[in-house]
């Protein structure tokens, strides 16, 4: 386990209307290979903005990101994305949105026949292999969200990059989907970064908690290390003192430290 | 809350009484019940009052139309406009032999017709065409819609009839001209619509292109074309109504064949239940194409 992500000294700044506008700034992390981390902070604190550094969509304005010691230029299929509100393209079957990522990262080596059999394991691997031939629209939130995730673990990606994947879901599907996250994450070892303000979640999921203080110019406040036993099961944590004290120091950062002031 | 209340006892009297109970004591013979209060007699009266509700409105607007035509036709005495009555008999007629061909200035109803929807399907592809891919670059450059912007606002507003006389000085001919002049008026709502969507496809599906590395090509045909169509279908529905309009007044100009030439020459032998036919035939054409392409649009439609 060796330092694979390295961000140094990152600084985003954004032209707006209004003149610039600092999101982020002074942000130092390392990630180990295989490590989950999840970004959490008050909505508007630029975890997104962090993520979309990592991805490559935005190029930092100073500092440096280093992914096995190279420097990241811009978004690649070895940092896959699951966005937050699915971003399935509607004219393609769930199998054709699969298929389109396999195909990028994949083609040039293997054969139809091969590309179209990690395709359907992806789709296994979230349980949707009954709705491969179905088009979005036709689909549940959850169920989308689920192809999203296909998708990018389909790239079998160094990193993989989740931006508040459940947030849009209701309690009972989230859950069912986190559970699935940490199962398919122990199987293939990918490397995780997280967004959410869920702290349930960021518990639950992550070895270490990255806490972000309030924009504008929002940086890294505390990181906070959770060394909870996997694998680990959501019902059994309900009585780990160890999980109620974690939780409880994410709850102290977000609302006693860095409460936000009621716009 | 009710303001009767019963005790078991009143309840009892009730239940007992033979007024209320009949049956019990003399079964009667089982009637099957009538066929408007089963299930299936319900469904079948709901849907009768759909069709009523959706297809009577249209029925009666049609028939005061009909109506007032009539009306206005028996006040003109003599020289009023024909009657619809005097209107069908003639169009019975007219569509009797419809692919008639006696030489160049009197053909039948039905080549007329074809005239016309092959000029406009000539004009309107060759717009088609050239302004498909041209609203793509407009969208994708801005430079490009920077460029071409002024020469749009300021071409867009002439009237489609001012490129008739470009169109016979530098083609010398009518066909060739009338094409012209289609071309020219149905080009810009293909090509402003083409652009418009081209720039506003969302940002979360180009994210998805970057994340994935795609070829340009495969940018084109997996989102870009996609999710362009359905403002694409509605840029050429535009054009083809702004076609069909224009196609009369071309051929009134450019005379030969065609609807637009068949009114004027009906105008000139001065029989007026062929104009009156003329316009019905133009709305009921240009209804037909307007429903198809809705129906093309409709298969794009992926929200």
């Amino acid at each position: 386990m060796h330092n694979y992500l390295h961000i140094e000294n990152a600084k985003m700044v954004f032209d707006t209307k209004k003149g610039k506008f600092t999101a982020l700034t002074d942000i130092n992390l390392t990630v180990k290979q295989g490590e989950f981390i999840a970004l959490i902070g008050h909505s508007g604190c630029g975890k997104s903005t962090l993520l979309n550094l990592v991805a490559g969509l935005t190029t930092p304005t100073d500092g440096i990101l280093l992914l096995s010691e190279r420097e990241i230029s811009g978004p690649g299929p070895e940092r896959a994305v699951v966005f937050q509100n699915h971003s399935l393209l509607p004219w393609l079957t769930c199998f054709g949105n699969v298929y389109l990522a396999v195909e990028r990262v994949f083609g040039a080596k293997e054969g139809k026949a091969k590309l179209k059999e990690r395709t359907q394991a992806a789709l296994e691997l979230v349980g949707l292999a009954h709705a491969m031939h179905k088009h979005p629209n036709e689909i549940s939130g959850g169920m989308k969200q689920r192809v999203g995730i296909a998708r990018a673990l389909a790239m079998e990606p160094k990193v993989l990059l989740l931006d508040e994947p459940f947030g849009a879901l209701d309690a009972l599907t989230r859950a069912g989907l986190q559970d699935e996250l940490m199962r398919i994450v122990q199987e293939t070892h990918a490397t995780t970064l997280m967004v959410t303000h869920d702290v349930d979640e960021a518990v639950l999921l992550s070895d270490r908690i990255v806490m972000m203080t309030n924009g504008p110019a929002a940086t890294i406040g505390e990181i906070l290390e959770v060394d909870l036993p996997r694998p680990r099961d959501r019902l059994k944590l309900a009585e780990n003192p160890q999980y109620h004290h974690l939780r409880g120091q994410v709850l102290e950062f977000l609302y006693q430290k860095h409460m936000k002031k009621a716009a | 809350m009710s303001a009767v209340t019963f005790n078991e006892g009143s309840l009892k009297d009730i239940m007992n009484h033979p007024d209320t109970v009949p049956a019990a004591s003399a079964p009667a013979k089982p009637r099957p019940t009538p066929f408007f209060q089963t299930e299936r007699g319900q469904a079948w009266l709901e849907s009768a009052g759909n069709f009523f509700r959706a297809t009577l409105p249209p029925v009666i607007g049609l028939v005061l139309f009909v109506l007032l035509w009539q009306i206005v036709s028996s006040s003109g005495g003599d020289q009023g406009l024909p009657g619809p009555a005097k209107t069908w008999e003639s169009a019975k007629e007219l569509f009797a032999d419809p692919f008639y061909d006696n030489g160049p200035n009197d053909k039948g109803i039905g080549w007329n017709i074809l005239h016309s929807l092959y000029r406009v399907g000539a004009g309107f592809g060759l717009a088609a065409l050239i302004g498909i891919p041209l609203g793509f670059m407009i969208g994708r450059f801005r430079f490009l819609a920077g460029m071409t912007a002024p020469i749009i606002s300021l071409l867009r507003p002439v009237s489609p009839l001012a490129w008739l006389p470009i169109g016979l000085y530098v083609f010398k001919e009518t066909e060739p001209a009338s094409l012209w002049v289609i071309f020219i008026s149905s080009i810009w709502p293909i090509i402003l619509n083409t652009a418009a969507g081209v720039s506003r496809v969302p940002q979360d599906y180009l994210n998805v292109a970057r994340v994935l590395n795609l070829s340009e090509w495969k940018i084109f045909t997996r989102i870009l074309f996609p999710s362009v169509l359905p403002h694409l279908m509605t840029g050429i529905r535009l054009s083809m109504g702004v076609a069909w309009l224009v196609i009369v007044a071309a051929e009134m100009l450019t005379g030969g064949t065609g609807l637009g030439f068949w009114v004027w020459d009906e105008w000139n032998n001065l029989n007026v239940e062929h104009i009156l036919i003329a316009i019905f035939i133009v709305g009921i054409v240009g209804l037909i194409l307007e429903q198809a392409l809705v129906l093309v649009a409709k298969r794009f439609n992926y929200e």
